[in-house]
């Protein structure tokens, strides 16, 4: 057991919508430069539950501590103060900009600059937003305007925002939907890639489940609203309550038994 | 007690075109997302022909048929305007089918003057319900009691349409989601049109309905429009019971405001809409509103500052604009001075509304308070205009922190109404307030100390002013906090999660902008020499609106565009032609219709489709950035 507190400490959180129980009792932990996947199928209290981590919900009961500071309840810009970044399902940027000043703004942001009223924005910390766009691989869109991006490079912008306070825990709501398969493969490298140098600790949920078993280092899934499996990509793969789950009882593909039927 | 029921009786008849109206509204908006600012001037329309006609034909049958032809004729003129205006500006930004439409209203507030003249028109009395009735000793007009019958049964056969026709399911349909209905496979353009059509058709039978309570008259329709924003936005945008039950609300607030606070009756009103706003921001009965889709393809141009030459150009122009006094006459500097003012008010409303996406619709307000409070300061406490123009504007600073609180909560149409709705109050205190404002009689003999007195000299020092408040505005759009409101204006989520408080970065935006409406309206107050309630009028704060609108909302520099053209094409009108209305309405769609993106938008597409035209100079700037100037 590591004496240091964990990044991210979940314990006991639910949530219920009139009778109806999205979220019960999940507890789990990330640390520093560690990827975790929350999956589950539809309707499993992903989106309630990683709502609640990134302050856009309020659990009824339980506890989310970021780097033993609770957060719990706390609004989206205080997390993020306490540095916890994030990307959105359904990408969120600043459609009217370009993709510099997107970035600028999270380092504006940073900087405690928001009330500067005379400044120059457009000189503002250009290098270090230049960097990150590098870091990206979106260095030459940099003038380019938002509005005009291809779905998987605002992908790639948003993850350049999130990074502008050097978070230590990003937080990814669906990655890699509504991108070609190439992309998604490129973009979980890329994303990895930074959280092992900078160590930072990635959650993220996903419904693909190559990007999900070739990227993460370990994965929780939930069904029902409650945590059913916790382990490495091979421990899960391997539990017959989460071949259940996906699969449905009976019905669980087995290779072997394949070929030695047909033998 | 019989004079309370009484009281309360007449309230609820009022309630009738007021309900009929505002359902009108609400059904158009609803579907087509379009705040029809023409629908007063229908509702105007909707009583003169159905004077016109019960004047022509005799009999009840006469009568009632007339009030029936006029609505059906008035919903044929609707379908017109739909076809061939709206039609074209659907996919506008939002707010240019408001001008449109603003522009329309315009229009028909001279021609029914050129058609029927200025003096009021006291119509007929209904046949059937000319007499009144007699309640413990006070007096009904049996007409009132038609009228109360009336709307619970427009009521009805509205709810009926709605819930049993194929018509009404498609309408409901696209209210919540017109792109689905029109993936679907249902004409869209039909169903516009069709809604447009009932719509204007409600509107034109309310002001019909009017002609034996009240003498037609031409500015009925400012009067009715405003009370049929309160009420769409007290019941819900899009929800008719919600019309009916605010219009009967709305009524009953002005029938016993009148008698319980006498001071203060016509602010009750906007009172409650600023409380409902607050607590239920969709309305008693309306629904918090779905997240638009973004419209795909945005093709805004990133913004930049100006390069050194267009520096140098705005400069020499600048310089060009200071030489005036040395040929003109002091009519035309008196003229340059008023344009300068409104540049610098057209500025501050482009800072909310291009800068910040809050489009104000009270702006005047704060453009108002600024000269009430040189006013104030200039002939109660007899200060130097020096110090009154540097401390005036700040009651326009103070009404923009305190509405601004309350505004900045909302978005959207929602903010634009309780803008409205704040702006009206502030005009009612100036109107009803007489012991301190002058009331209408506003407050005189606010001239300006000898250095500022002569026309040169005063129009030097709005120029001056203007030049400074624009490139300081203009500065701050380029500051890091111009980016954080440009940020609130396109992603509140976004902003959210990067740490941006937004509603402060937007409370603080309106703070500025109210502050400096009101350096505007402090000049101006010096300008006229007189302070009246019209300063902060609706008709000015829509005044606001075009001004930007026409220069461009898109663009960094089309306030100051705008503003000029428009004020200078208005003044110049005004002394040229009775028609001032008709041509600057005229000339109002036109632009909407031909240039969507406003002067500078539209300079500004040109000048990119020559770039594009011409062969790339150099392979290193193979694609150009466009940018808006």
């Amino acid at each position: 057991m590591s004496v240091a507190p964990p990044l991210l400490a979940v314990e006991g959180l639910t949530k219920s919508y009139g009778g109806i129980h999205a979220v019960r009792g999940v507890s789990f932990s990330l640390r520093a430069g560690e990827i975790l996947a929350l999956i589950g199928p539809n309707g499993a209290g992903k989106s309630t539950c990683f709502d609640m981590l990134n302050g856009q919900n309020k659990p009824d009961t339980g506890h989310v501590r970021l780097l033993d500071e609770e957060i719990t309840g706390r609004k989206p810009r205080e997390i993020w103060r306490l540095g916890g970044g994030r990307t959105f399902q359904i990408t969120a940027t600043f459609a009217t900009m370009t993709v510099r000043e997107n970035v600028q703004v999270a380092l504006i942001s940073h900087g405690k600059q928001l009330f500067n009223l005379f400044g120059s924005a457009p000189k503002f910390d250009r290098g270090e937003a230049g960097r990150l766009l590098e870091l990206v691989g979106m260095g030459g869109y940099a003038d380019r305007p938002c509005g005009e991006l291809a779905y998987g490079d605002l992908k790639r912008l948003e993850l350049a925002v999130a990074l502008a306070n050097q978070p230590k825990l990003l937080l990814m709501d669906e990655p890699t939907a509504g991108m070609a398969p190439r992309e998604r493969v490129d973009l979980m490298r890329l994303t990895a890639q930074i959280a092992r140098e900078k160590s930072i600790g990635v959650l993220f949920t996903e419904h693909d489940m190559d990007v999900v078993f070739e990227h993460a280092d370990r994965i929780i899934v939930l069904n029902r609203g409650t945590l059913i499996a916790e382990g490495t990509p091979a421990e899960v793969r391997g539990n017959p309550q989460v071949q259940a789950v996906y699969l449905g009882e009976g019905l669980v593909y087995d290779a072997r038994h394949r070929e030695g039927a047909s033998i | 007690m019989a004079f309370y029921v009484v009281q309360f009786l007449t309230g609820l008849a009022s309630a009738a075109s007021l309900f009929l109206v505002a359902s009108g509204l609400s059904i158009i908006f609803g579907v087509t997302r379009i705040v029809n600012f023409a629908h007063g001037a229908f509702y105007m329309i909707g009583a003169y022909i159905a004077f016109t006609l019960t004047e022509r034909l005799s009999g009840a049958f006469g009568f009632w048929g007339s009030i029936v032809l006029a609505a059906i004729a008035v919903a044929l003129i609707g379908v017109l305007v739909e076809m061939v205006l709206l039609r074209r500006i659907y996919h506008a930004p939002e707010l240019f089918q408001l001008l449109a439409t603003f522009g329309l209203t315009l229009m028909v507030e001279d021609l029914v003057v050129l058609i029927w003249g200025p003096d009021d028109l006291v119509g007929r009395r209904a046949p059937g319900f000319r007499g009144a009735i007699d309640f413990f000793g006070q007096n009904i007009p049996s007409y009132d009691l038609f009228l109360i019958v009336l709307s619970p049964v427009v009521l009805g056969i509205l709810w009926l349409l709605f819930q049993r026709t194929r018509w009404g399911v498609l309408v409901r349909a696209a209210t919540q989601d017109r792109d689905m209905v029109a993936a679907l496979g249902v004409n869209q353009k039909w169903l516009f049109t069709s809604v447009f059509a009932v719509g204007v058709f409600l509107a034109a039978l309310g002001g019909a309905l009017q002609i034996p309570r009240d003498a037609v008259h031409h500015a009925m329709d400012l009067r009715i429009i405003v009370e049929v924003f309160v009420v769409v936005v007290i019941g819900g945008l899009g929800s008719i019971v919600g019309a009916f039950v605010a219009a009967v609300l709305v009524s009953e607030l002005n029938a016993f405001g009148i008698l319980i606070f006498p001071k203060i009756s016509i602010i009750l009103v906007f009172l409650v809409m600023a409380v409902v706003l607050i607590v239920r921001p969709w309305g008693l009965f309306g629904k918090p509103e779905a997240p638009a889709r973004k419209t795909p393809g945005l093709t805004v141009n990133p913004w930049r500052p100006l390069t050194s030459n267009e520096r140098l150009m705005a400069l020499a122009a600048l310089v060009v604009a200071a030489t005036l006094p040395l040929f003109a006459g002091n009519y035309a500097l008196t003229v340059g001075s008023e344009i300068a003012i409104f540049v610098i008010f057209a500025v501050s409303l482009h800072f909310l509304m291009s800068v910040g996406g809050l489009a104000s619709f009270g702006h005047a307000a704060y453009f108002g308070l600024g000269a009430y409070g040189v006013a104030f300061l200039a002939k109660m406490a007899g200060l130097p205009m020096i110090v009154c123009l540097l401390l005036g504007p700040l009651l326009g600073c103070m009404g923009a922190a305190v509405f601004g609180f309350f505004a900045v909560q909302l978005s959207g149409v929602y903010f634009a109404m309780l803008t409205l709705a704040f702006a009206q109050i502030v005009w009612s205190i100036a109107f009803q307030w007489v012991s301190v404002t002058g009331g209408d009689n506003g407050i005189l003999g606010v001239w300006p100390e000898r250095w500022a007195a002569s026309p040169s000299h005063f129009y030097w020092l709005a120029l001056g002013v203007a030049a400074l408040v624009t490139v300081a505005l203009r500065a701050m759009v380029f500051s890091p906090f111009g980016y954080a409101l440009r940020a609130t204006r396109d992603s509140l989520l976004r902003t959210e999660a990067i740490g941006i408080n937004a509603k402060r970065i937007q409370w603080t935006a309106f703070v500025i902008a109210g502050t400096t409406a009101g350096i505007g309206g402090a000049l101006f107050a010096y300008l006229k020499g007189s302070v009246f309630p019209d300063n902060l009028g609706i008709s000015l704060s829509v005044d606001a609106l075009v001004m930007v609108l026409l220069g461009g909302v898109e663009t960094v520099s089309g306030a100051v565009i705008g503003a000029i053209v428009y004020k200078a094409l208005n003044i110049w009108l005004v002394s040229q032609t009775d028609l001032s209305k008709l041509v600057l309405g005229g000339f109002i769609v036109l632009i909407v219709v031909v240039f969507p993106k406003g002067i500078v938008g539209m300079l500004e597409m040109l000048a990119q489709r020559r770039r594009k035209a011409s062969p790339p100079g150099s392979p290193l700037l193979a694609k150009p950035i466009e940018s808006a100037e």
